[in-house]
Order: structure tokens, then sequence, then C-alpha cells
């Protein structure tokens, strides 16, 4: 074994001010497990120590939030004693090393992040960012990481009802996987993780421990080089079968008293998960290594406490009840070991044969970690982009946009999802604007969404980060549901550079002011740093995954329009096409400001959609984002198999690629039977609101009297690429 | 007709089905682990769909060999009713209990959709809400559907119109001769790949699959 000192901790990520702080908190020389657990406790995938003086500033309250960030997911109440419990995180560095076990691993965490607090999963969503299509690694990634996420998803029975695809060059190297679960509990039947009562025993269940992941969390906090496929040894196998039996097996112990505190070993493993049961409880343990459940032979205590083996669960549970758990676990036929109890010392104590491998005080190893406020350069806003002339008509820019990567159809991807499952799918992925998911046995739903738009958060991190939240918010609204609360991952390069911290802060403050005006606190998160690859980094991206509920499922509206109805633009339209897809699509530019964020607006509108939403005026809605409203109109139109003929241009008073094209927040299209009614309600209420279509027999979208795109030739330029690419 | 509803470790539609079952039948399915051995009472015994021990070795083949399949051996030949959707198909193959077999995919990948089924008769206690010839609509989502047997035994199938549902739109799959469902000789066992049991309610997208679940109720 090697000798530890200065050089081993630089090697395992501890810099030499943080070893001097080991060498402190110890009193001596750390022993080899000693240094590992350190190492990965204060990795910044764990400690956050880059972050957490800035994740500070985001709103966490509400009267409804029953958990907010520090549990191992948010929690808010939902109605009829129900709760929802959610959390994004991602599974970045993995997934390019090895797109499927990396992608799907990341779904088994995300879902024992959400059963682990008492919660049945009753959703998946996925955030993904790729690189250039024209490179051959980007397919080899995409394809990886879609069947990574079909495969752990599928088997384990939770349906993936939506997410969101975006491809960059920034991603080249970098690829993003943000996996979100979202399940449901009884309010007052919520699992949480400070352990508690000395003499209890301590309970690993799950699969056994083998060598794979070992510093797993290291690896995600640092940056790649051109040897990083190296490091395929520390990403971890998953085997969804097992976390099926898990996911049973927890759910049905959970009906008894038998615990006292359960938490995942996600990242790091044994280790923090041991460490972080222990401290939140402010008590001690002591764990026996040889009875860890073990997979291979000769495994050291160093390496079963790093190991990021899948598929485990650490509880704490009351004596007495020890074999009714041992019966329920094995039922399932899943290890259940006692490796430990929880003592009073206030220390986690790792013995193995007999030979104390770890001693170290809990309360120091949290309290004392590093906490860094990193230099930081505040981002230059951009200049307003200026006038733009159209090389192309609106029919041409049609046809490419929308078969474009960005905004062609993901249905190449979501058929390899199960959607379905579970029976309570209401809308499905492309369906509506957020999916909504029926709470078994209630008329009560809830809408799900995840959104980004990271070439706005590039141009403009605080803009950005506001977009991201409104957006979300939005597709939330445009269903009908009422926006409740936040789930954020933090996707951003080296926080050791300035310019990056600096992306980090004004994203954060974008964001604060966005869940502020929007009440919509932030409950749970996830932050990855060091997204980089030979000192390239990605676009910084802070993705929103957003949770809200419809009381009614019934009343939640989708994209498709039929025959007859009128197509109303709700919000106020200046064209702008600063950052917009029109931009870099038509003129090969990614240039200005992105479009102006306008809170008051956005809630002012969103209020009057959702009203008129659920006073049962609207047949479909839409927002308004990405290509902006004609891409928007061909999406509705696409999903209803009707076609559209535009109000003629003099009632528009605008006809140019910035009105049609232009990326403008805080509005939507509606679908409506009578829209004088509806022009009526918005004037009354101070909002802007134009009629600027109707749904046709046809199945054309009629641009102008010459003009006019077959719904044929739109649907086979919309659903071209992916099939393409993979034929 | 009183309904069971098989669990084997990863089974996952157990309560797609209980729905199901429950809207048409007006009450509740008994749930029987795969270690039970007595099917007592029960008229139709349902095999769901899931990933049953992982599909690992071949899908549905250690399900197969799990006590109940037993019980449910006896059950058959008792005359009793048997379902098996998607995993459920593909353990009924394996336990000999259906000829042929399911492999993978034409295209080798998961196919998650809505696909069009062809009723091909409505002379039995699944079909009897349906009309011969009609076509509906079910979700399918499954990696290993692809119907297959040898000439003979496909031969032997369509002769003895024992083909219960063919796809109707596009064979994603590569099944032979469209085949989505088939039955046994004597009618009362059923196996298919896509899933009706996901579109019975009027929210969820449409009431198509309801028809196979009221005829059951009905028999």
């Amino acid at each position: 074994m090697k000798t530890v000192d200065a050089a081993l901790a630089k090697s395992f990520g501890l810099n030499a001010e943080e070893y001097a702080k080991v060498l402190q908190i110890i009193g001596r020389v750390p022993s080899f497990t000693e240094l590992g657990i350190f190492s990965v406790m204060w990795s910044e995938h764990c400690s956050y120590k880059s972050s957490r003086v800035w994740l500070k500033e985001l709103p966490t309250k509400a009267p409804w939030v029953i958990h907010g960030p520090g549990e191992n997911a948010g929690v808010i109440d939902i109605g009829e004693g129900l709760a929802a419990i959610f959390k994004m995180e991602s599974h970045n560095h993995p997934s390019f090393i090895e797109p499927y076990q990396g992608a799907a691993t990341g779904v088994g965490g995300i879902l024992r992040d959400v059963f682990t607090m008492g919660a049945r999963p009753i959703a998946n969503l996925n955030a993904l960012r790729f690189g250039d299509p024209s490179l051959p690694v980007t397919k080899r990634v995409v394809d990886g990481v879609v069947r990574g996420i079909g495969g752990y998803g599928n088997c384990v029975g939770v349906p993936t009802v939506g997410g969101e695809v975006n491809f960059h060059p920034a991603y080249n190297g970098n690829p993003l996987v943000n996996a979100m679960t979202v399940g449901i509990a009884r309010t007052d039947k919520i699992f949480l993780s400070a352990a508690a009562g000395i003499g209890n025993p301590v309970v690993y269940v799950g699969s056994k421990t083998g060598r794979d992941g070992i510093h797993g969390a290291t690896m995600a906090s640092t940056e790649f080089d051109a040897n990083s496929a190296e490091k395929r040894p520390t990403v971890q196998v998953g085997d969804p079968f097992t976390e099926k039996l898990l996911i049973e097996a927890c759910l049905e112990l959970m009906q008894t008293d038998a615990i006292v505190a359960i938490q995942d070993m996600g990242a790091a493993g044994l280790t923090s998960s041991s460490v972080e049961m222990a401290g939140k409880g402010g008590v001690g343990i002591e764990l026996i290594m040889e009875n860890v459940p073990q997979r291979e032979t000769g495994m050291s205590a160093y390496e079963m406490m790093l190991s990021e083996s899948q598929e485990r669960m650490l509880l704490v549970i009351k004596p007495e009840r020890s074999e009714i758990a041992r019966a329920i676990i094995e039922k399932w036929d899943l290890d259940y070991a006692i490796i430990g109890h929880i003592t009073d010392t206030g220390r986690i104590v790792i013995k193995h044969h007999g030979v104390v491998e770890a001693d170290i005080p809990l309360a120091p190893l949290s309290d004392a970690a590093p906490l860094y406020r990193r230099p930081f350069n505040e981002p230059v806003k951009p200049a307003p982009l200026g006038p733009v002339p159209s090389p192309v008509g609106l029919d041409e820019a049609l046809l490419k946009l929308i078969a474009s990567p960005d905004l062609c159809s993901r249905r190449w991807i979501f058929d390899q999802y199960d959607s379905t499952v579970g029976g309570q799918t209401v809308k499905r992925p492309a369906q509506a604007d957020a999916a909504i998911v029926r709470l078994e046995g209630t008329k009560r739903a809830l809408a799900i969404t995840t959104d980004c738009t990271p070439r706005y958060c590039y141009a403009d991190p605080e803009m950005g980060g506001a977009q991201a939240v409104a957006e979300a918010w939005r597709n939330i609204t445009a269903t009908g549901a009422l926006p409740l609360a936040v789930t954020d991952n933090m996707n951003f390069g080296n926080p050791e550079k300035p310019e990056i911290m600096g992306q980090f802060a004004a994203a954060i403050r974008g964001m604060a002011a966005a869940c502020t005006a929007l009440d919509f606190p932030v409950v749970s998160g996830n932050v990855s740093l060091y997204n980089e690859t030979e000192g390239t980094g990605i676009l910084p991206t802070p993705a929103i995954g957003a949770v809200g509920v419809i009381e009614d499922a019934g009343q939640a509206v989708g994209l498709a329009i039929a025959p007859g109805q009128a197509l109303v633009l709700i919000g106020q339209t200046k064209g702008e096409l600063g950052r917009s897809l029109w931009l870099r699509e038509i003129l090969g530019q990614e240039a200005g400001a992105p479009p102006e964020m306008n809170l008051a607006a956005e809630r002012r509108n969103g209020d009057f959609v959702r009203a008129q939403i659920l006073g049962g005026q609207v047949a479909a809605c839409h927002d308004l984002s990405d290509g902006g409203l004609l891409i928007a109109l061909a999406e509705m139109a696409l999903a209803g198999d009707t076609g559209i003929t535009l109000a003629s241009q003099d009632s528009v008073h605008e006809s140019s690629h910035g009105f049609w094209f232009g990326e403008d927040q805080a509005r939507y299209v509606l679908a409506v039977q009578n829209p004088a009614a509806l022009l009526a309600a918005a004037q009354a209420a101070g909002i802007p609101a134009q009629h600027i279509g109707t749904a046709t027999v046809e199945k054309s979208l009629t641009l102008s009297d010459s003009v006019a795109i077959s719904l044929v030739q739109l649907r086979d330029a919309h659903e071209r690429f992916f099939p393409a690419w993979f034929a | 007709m009183k309904a069971g509803i098989l669990l084997f470790p990863g089974i996952n539609r157990e309560r797609d089905m209980a729905i199901a079952i429950r809207q048409s039948f007006g009450a509740e399915p008994r749930l029987i682990w795969h270690k039970e051995t007595d099917l007592s009472g029960l008229d139709l015994v349902i095999i769901p769909g899931g990933f049953s021990f992982g599909d690992y070795l071949r899908c549905g083949a250690m399900a197969a060999q799990s006590p109940v399949m037993r019980a449910v051996r006896d059950h058959a030949a008792r005359g009793g009713y048997v379902l098996g959707v998607c995993n459920g198909f593909q353990i009924l193959t394996e336990a000999g209990l259906l000829p042929g077999a399911l492999l993978r995919n034409a295209g080798l990948r998961f196919l998650s959709m809505d696909t069009l089924l062809k009723v091909e008769r409505n002379d039995t206690v699944f079909t009897s809400k349906y009309k011969t010839g009609e076509i509906f609509r079910a979700p399918m989502a499954h990696g290993d559907g692809n119907y297959t047997a040898d000439p003979a035994t496909l031969d032997r199938l369509e002769g003895d119109g024992l083909v219960a549902f063919r796809y109707a739109d596009k064979n994603r799959n590569g099944s032979a001769r469209d085949i989505a469902g088939i039955y046994s000789p004597n009618f009362r066992i059923l196996g298919l790949m896509p899933h009706p049991e996901d579109l019975v309610d009027p929210l969820m997208g449409g009431t198509d699959g309801k028809p196979l679940f009221d005829s059951l109720a009905a028999a």
C-alpha cells in the first residue's frame, strides 16, 4: 500500500491546504482509508465547495414546501394528503466515458434519491445536451445514452414521460445527462436520513459491493483530458432488475414501522451515506467491513468504502423489528446485512477483521469541509443585435428550422422509452408542453417539465438563468397546471476559472429573481462542475426540472388543434432575433443579446392563460420558445394533423421574420372556439392578444394567398433528422 | 369471472392490469406471488408485462420455471382461462403453453408507441365485444416482440384460426406474418405483445383496449 502523504492526497484530488486541514482534524497522518474518505467527502461533487456560497441565494421556501434542499430530494405538498418528491441529477462525466452505463446508472441513482424518502416513482424525465451531430462520437454518445436511459427506465417500470435535447459543439467532449425522477408519497409517510438511537443496527440492503466506481465522485470533480477513456473502470454498471426489487422491497418495508432512517448509497457509496446519516443525526457510527456483502474476493476496507456499486441502500433499523425487516428484504431476494451500529461517539469508525481502518470525528469532516468563494468575473452583457435582413422567405426558413437538430421531432428518442407503464400518463411526450401524469386513485395530476436554453445562458448567464426558470413555469402553465417548485441541475465548466464562476453566480442571480417573481421555489438540486475537456468548457447549462399540479387531469390541454378553432397569440411580440435559432440556422450566427426577460409580464400572461384553460375556454395551448411563433404554430398543426391559415397580413400588422421567428418571452398560442371572448378577456386584463390564424380542414399551413406548405411536407421535414441519422 | 394477476420479480405492469380488471369486472383481482401454488377459485390467470427476473438469460425463461407456473399448467389443463401480455406472452411461450418464441425486435431497439391491431375473430371469450376484422389501437412497449415459429407451426396457427391479432398499420418488430397475438387450440389461452390494459380510460388517450376486458367479464 502506498505511503500516505501530500503527494498521494494530491492524486486523490485534495490540494495542499486541504490535506493540511485533514492532518489537523485527525491529529496524525491519516490511514489510506481515511484519506480516501476525506477525498471523496471533500470532492466538489459531494461537498459543493465552490457552489455552496452561491446556492444559498436561491429562494427555497413556500407554504407548500415540506422539505427543501438538504434532503435526498425536495418534497412539496400537492393536496389530498399527498406529496411530490423530486430531484434532477447529472451523470455527465460517466456518460461520456461509457454512454450506456453512464446514462443508465444516472437514472438508477436519481430513482433511489426519490424512493429512499418513501415515494413510489411515477415519472422519469431527462435533459440531454450533445455535441455537433456531424461528429461520429456524438452519434455514438446519443445512441448509448438513449439506450441506457431506456434500458434502465423501461425495466424498472417507471414511465419516461419527457425531457429535452439540444446539440452544440460546446458539448463535443462533455455531453450532459441530467435525469429527473418524480415520486409520490403520503405527506405523513416521508422517510429521512438522520440516524438516531444509540446501539441501533445499521443495515445494508441491495446488491453486493464490488470494485466498480471507486473514486467516481473524484472523477466527476476534474476536467477531462485525452486519456479520460482510461477512466472507464470508475464508471459503475447498473442492474435495473435489482433496482426494481429494491424499490418494491423498500416500499414494502416502509409500510412497517421498522425504519429509523434510510439513505441510498450514491456518489461515494458507503462513505457518504454513513457519514451523512450519522452526521445529520448528530451521532456516531461503527461499521464492520467483513459484514458488507461482497461480490469480489479480497476487497479492502478502502475499496468497500469508496465503491460506487449500484442498487444499494443503508438503513438504521429498530432492533426489535430487524427480523421483520429481514423477511421483507429477503422475500425480494436481496441481501440484508447488519454491518454496524449507531454509537454516541460522534465518530465514524471502520473496522475490518478487528483492525481499525478509519476513525474520524464526523463534525469536522462536514463542518470543516472546504468552502470556496472563488474569484469570479462578472459576465459582460452582449450588445443587442442590429437589424438583420432575411435572405429567405418564411416558408423556406420554416422548413429549414423545423428540420434542424434542435427543433426536429424527438420521436426517435421517446419511441424507445416506455411512457405508458403505470397506466396514468395523460399527456405523453410531445403531446403537451409538460408531461401530465395522473395520481392513481385521484382526479389530480402532476405536470412535469425540464428546461434550459444554454445559448442564452452563454450570451447572458443572468438572463439565461431567469429564462430557464420562466420557461419551465410557462410549460407547466400551458397545460393548465399550477407550477409549484423547481429542482435545478447546474452544469458548468471549471469553477477555478473566474469567467466560469462568474457565469455560475450570474445564472443563480437570474434564477433567484425568476423563482421569486413566479413563486417557484427551488427544493432540490445538483451541481456538476469541471465539464471541460482540454480546457474547453460547455455552455453554461442550469437545467431546470419543475413540477406543477392540476386538480382535474381532464382539464389539462395539449398541443393538438382541430379544424374551426381560432389561434390567438398572447403576449407582446417585438421580434427579438438575438441568439435565436433563426439567426443560427438561417444566417449561421450566434450573436446579439438574448430576448428580454420581463418577469412581471411573464407572471401576468401566464396567470391569465392558466385561468382561461381552467375556465374551459381553451382547446389547445403551446408556449413560444425556440424558433418562435411560426414554429409553435407548425407544431400545433402537426400535433392535431390539422391545417392553419394565418390571418391576413393586414390584421397581423407585421410580416417580418422577426415577428414569426423572434423568441420574445412570456408568450403563448391558444386555440379557442370563441376568439372574440378571449380577446375581450385579454383586453380587460391588460394582456396583449391578437388573432393570428384559423385551424382548417385543409391539411396545409397557409402563410399567405400564394404560399402554403402541406402538412405532409412539414411532417417529413420535422421527422427526418433522427431516423436518417441512425438509418 | 374471478381473475388473478401473477407477480414475478421484475413484473411492472401489474397495476395497469389491475386497473383494467377492476373497471371491467367490478371486482379486485387477486395478486399472486410467484412462489404461491394455489390458484383455486380463479377463472382467469393473468401474466402481466414487465421484465421478470430482469429478462436475463431469455425473456420469460426464468419465470417459466417458477413454482406458480406448475399451477398455471394445471389451471390450463382444467380448461381455465389464461391471458399473457408482453412479458406474460413471452413467459407463456417459454412455458410451452403457447407455441413459438419472441425474438429481439427486428430493428434491435425498444419500441414504445401505439400500434393498430386487427381482430382476427370475435367468437372467443377474449374478443366477443370486438367485431371480426375490427381494427383497434393499443400501446406497445417491448424490446423482444418479434414473434417467430417454424413454417409448419405458423401454417397450423393460421389454418386452425389461432391467430388472435395482427399488426394492422406497420409490423415494426418483424413478427412472422404480422402476428401480434395467438390462442391455444382450445381458445382459452391468449398471449399478445401490445398492452390493451393501457388504453381503457379516455383520459389516457382512449378506450380501445377496454372491449377485451369487457369480453372476459361477460364470459
